[in-house]
């Protein structure tokens, strides 16, 4: 297993003069969405940058007028707009010859289901976006319903019993979209998730980064256990680290040793799965196919961070 | 200036191309476009230009048209948009987002009638179920008044004591695509009549956010400074009349327009084309020595409450001309004008040409033959103008 090595992470003179989420945000404590900020500040560093946060978690944690927990431009639009938004700040930023790098920053409701339009036709147009999602799994700012990032056997207040499908492939989808730049990062992998905000940012066209945010309100986990959770998601390769590059180079940058041993420790340690009547060989066959899939598609031979 | 035979689409799309091009000297223009019948002429016109400093982008879906609007007007761009109907149905939560973030945004709406079932000919229902969106509304009567009215409405929404929206309304096909001979200003004139845009909200780079979280005191204040923008309209609106006489040689006309009001009796009230034919019934009345007039309302939001009163006051008799339905209440306009005649007026409301039947002048002669009669009123008359 590779720890994250802290070295190069240290804060630098190169990093942002105030950080992109400021101390006093209304987040839960283990928030992923939280540690996603924090890494995404010390990514931006000096670049001047506009970001868009539809309605979600992530612009309540703003806290109320004339406050603002971000230490950054911020825009606010409605729910299913994000991608739309950003285009118009895109666009005329471009025509005033402006460096400003415009970012869409919304969680899994916002991009799987209500964004889903937007955010395509955004894509296709190929803008000058970089949009990131944090998905925590669940509308978790309206008290935890399922959304179609939601997975196989998670209750949500919506599926009492535990959801019956399967989580969407969004990265698959949107890869589809022949993206210049389509990526999965892990939390608990933060060099890999480090170079791929930095790759994203200096990228130009429409870029989509995709990451996993541990809720402990929503998963019913310890708010400590978050990065843990991270690490046997993608040791159990539940959640593929994968980076695509035109829509068809696909590199998978973790390899998961694929151990139900990691699969059982990660749905034992959340309280979401203790309803689900799916069983684990259930969750453990989707894995499977979804990495049959994965797999075809992979360049042979790619570099991968070995998960032991 | 040129003077041209095109349709109102037309006419609207030249309009938004010359105040793009007029922004080129500020922070560009940006417009989001997706087509529906009866206005896609105008955003067809719209991506055959080339705008310098402008990008029109082709959006999937009017969520989106607006969306785009909304994030470069946000950047200190100018924009423009057009949609109709079911389109502003879609669009609404953006249009109340627009209005909420005070951007000078300026849309073309075609009125068409809503549906399912679906009918693609005129109806006001669309943009007066966006009456409390918090633009402000105009309605149109001429082509050369839906041209002379984007440029005009620009110059309103950007006056620094307003900031607001604005809806430059038109009847579907009756006026969207019927040609008529039209006035289109050089560009010098529009350079000289619209400034660059300055938005003082404008998004850069200072750390802040738009449109995030308010609590009720908040809310409270920011509705209040909103109800403050719109009453700061009128005098904006004289001064935009002002100032379009002295760039373009002719005036827009008044929130309220009066038709031979001097000694009515009998008064029809209208909005949009209705207003035309409304006229022809006066005139045809007067020759039978009954003593009719007519006033439009060109401005429905913010709604002109003292040029109404001052034009209602002493009047015995009034007719509402509503194309548009509320169903439980009977016509929109009606619902707002009927608080502003004197009290012991009588009046009555007309729902006609509903779904785009025409309305013609039988109609109206028949609506002023039937309010001399009345001198109580009732619940609305519904004419049933389609065949």
């Amino acid at each position: 297993m590779s720890e994250p090595i802290l070295g190069g992470m240290a804060r630098t003179a190169a990093d942002r003069a105030e950080p992109l989420l400021r101390p006093g945000n209304t987040n839960c404590g283990g928030c992923g969405m939280s540690i996603a900020l924090q890494m995404l500040s010390r990514a931006i560093a000096q670049r001047p940058v506009q970001i868009v946060i539809p309605a979600c978690c992530g612009i309540v944690t703003a806290g109320p007028y004339p406050f603002s927990a971000y230490g950054a431009p911020i825009v606010a639009s409605t729910f299913a707009a994000a991608a739309a938004v950003a285009t118009g700040l895109a666009r005329a930023a471009k025509l005033n010859g402006e460096e400003t790098r415009v970012l869409c920053f919304a969680g899994d409701g916002g991009t799987y289901d209500i964004g889903i339009a937007t955010l395509s036709a955004a894509a296709e147009r190929n803008e000058d976006v970089l949009y990131v999602c944090y998905d925590n799994e669940i509308y978790g700012n309206t008290g935890g319903q399922r959304s179609s990032a939601t997975p196989l056997g998670a209750a949500t207040t919506t599926t009492p019993h535990g959801k019956h499908v399967a989580k969407k492939d969004m990265l698959g989808l949107m890869a589809a979209h022949r993206l210049p730049y389509a990526a999965s990062a892990s939390l608990a992998h933060p060099e890999d998730l480090m170079r791929k905000f930095r790759r994203a940012l200096d990228a130009s066209g429409f870029r989509f980064l995709h990451v996993l945010a541990p809720c402990p309100t929503g998963w019913k986990s310890e708010p400590a256990d978050g990065i843990r959770l991270i690490r046997l998601a993608v040791e159990s390769g539940l959640y593929p680290v994968v980076e695509i590059v035109d829509g068809h180079d696909a590199t998978i940058n973790v390899e998961p040793t694929f151990s139900t041993d990691a699969l059982r420790a990660f749905i034992e340690s959340q309280g979401r799965f203790t309803k689900s009547d799916v069983p684990i060989e259930d969750v453990r066959r989707a894995i499977d196919r979804s990495w049959e899939h994965l797999r075809a598609r992979a360049l042979t031979g790619a570099p991968a961070i070995p998960t032991e | 200036m040129s003077r041209i035979l095109i349709s109102a689409n037309h006419a609207s799309a030249a309009a938004a191309v010359l105040a793009a091009r007029a922004n080129r000297r500020g922070r560009g223009f940006v417009s989001g476009v997706y087509p529906i019948t009866p206005q896609t002429e105008c955003i067809e016109r719209l991506c055959e230009e080339e705008i310098e400093k402008g990008a029109v982008v082709r959006v999937e879906s009017e969520h989106s048209a607006m969306a785009v609007c909304i994030g470069a007007a946000l950047s200190g761009a100018r924009t423009f948009t057009a949609s109709s109907s079911n389109g502003l149905a879609y669009m609404a939560e953006n249009v109340f987002a627009a209005g909420y973030y005070r951007l000078p945004i300026v849309m073309m709406a075609v009125n068409r009638t809503l549906g399912p079932p679906w009918n693609i000919w005129v109806d006001h229902g669309d943009t007066l179920m966006l009456r409390d969106s918090g633009w402000i509304q105009l309605y149109c009567e001429d082509n050369q008044e839906v041209h002379d009215s984007i440029l005009f409405a620009y110059r309103v929404a950007e006056d620094a004591q307003v900031l607001l929206p604005v809806m430059v309304c038109q009847d579907a096909f009756v006026l969207s695509h019927t040609m008529m001979m039209t006035d289109i200003p050089d560009q010098e004139a529009v350079d000289a009549f619209l400034p660059p845009l300055v938005l003082p909200h404008r998004v850069s780079d200072r750390a802040r956010v738009v449109g995030g979280l308010d609590f009720p005191h908040q809310t409270e204040m920011h509705r209040k400074q909103h109800i403050e923008a719109m009453k700061r309209v009128e005098p904006a609106y004289a001064r935009a009349q002002d100032e379009f006489e002295r760039c373009f040689g002719r005036r827009p006309a008044d929130p309220v327009v009066p038709y031979r009001m001097e000694d009515a009796d009998l008064v029809l009230v209208s909005m949009g084309t209705t207003a035309s034919t409304a006229r022809l019934a006066v005139d045809a009345a007067r020759e039978r020595g009954i003593r009719a007039g007519a006033l439009r309302v060109r401005m429905f939001r913010p709604l002109p409450e003292g040029l109404l009163r001052a034009h209602l006051a002493g009047r015995r008799r009034v007719a509402v001309i509503d194309r548009d339905v509320c169903p439980g209440l009977g016509g929109i306009l009606w619902g707002e004008i009927r608080g502003l005649a004197d009290p012991d007026a009588t009046v009555q409301n007309y729902l006609v040409g509903l779904g785009g039947g025409d309305i013609r002048p039988s109609h109206l002669a028949g609506i002023l033959e039937d309010l001399a009669a009345r001198s109580d009123a009732a619940e609305p008359v519904f004419l049933e103008a389609g065949e």
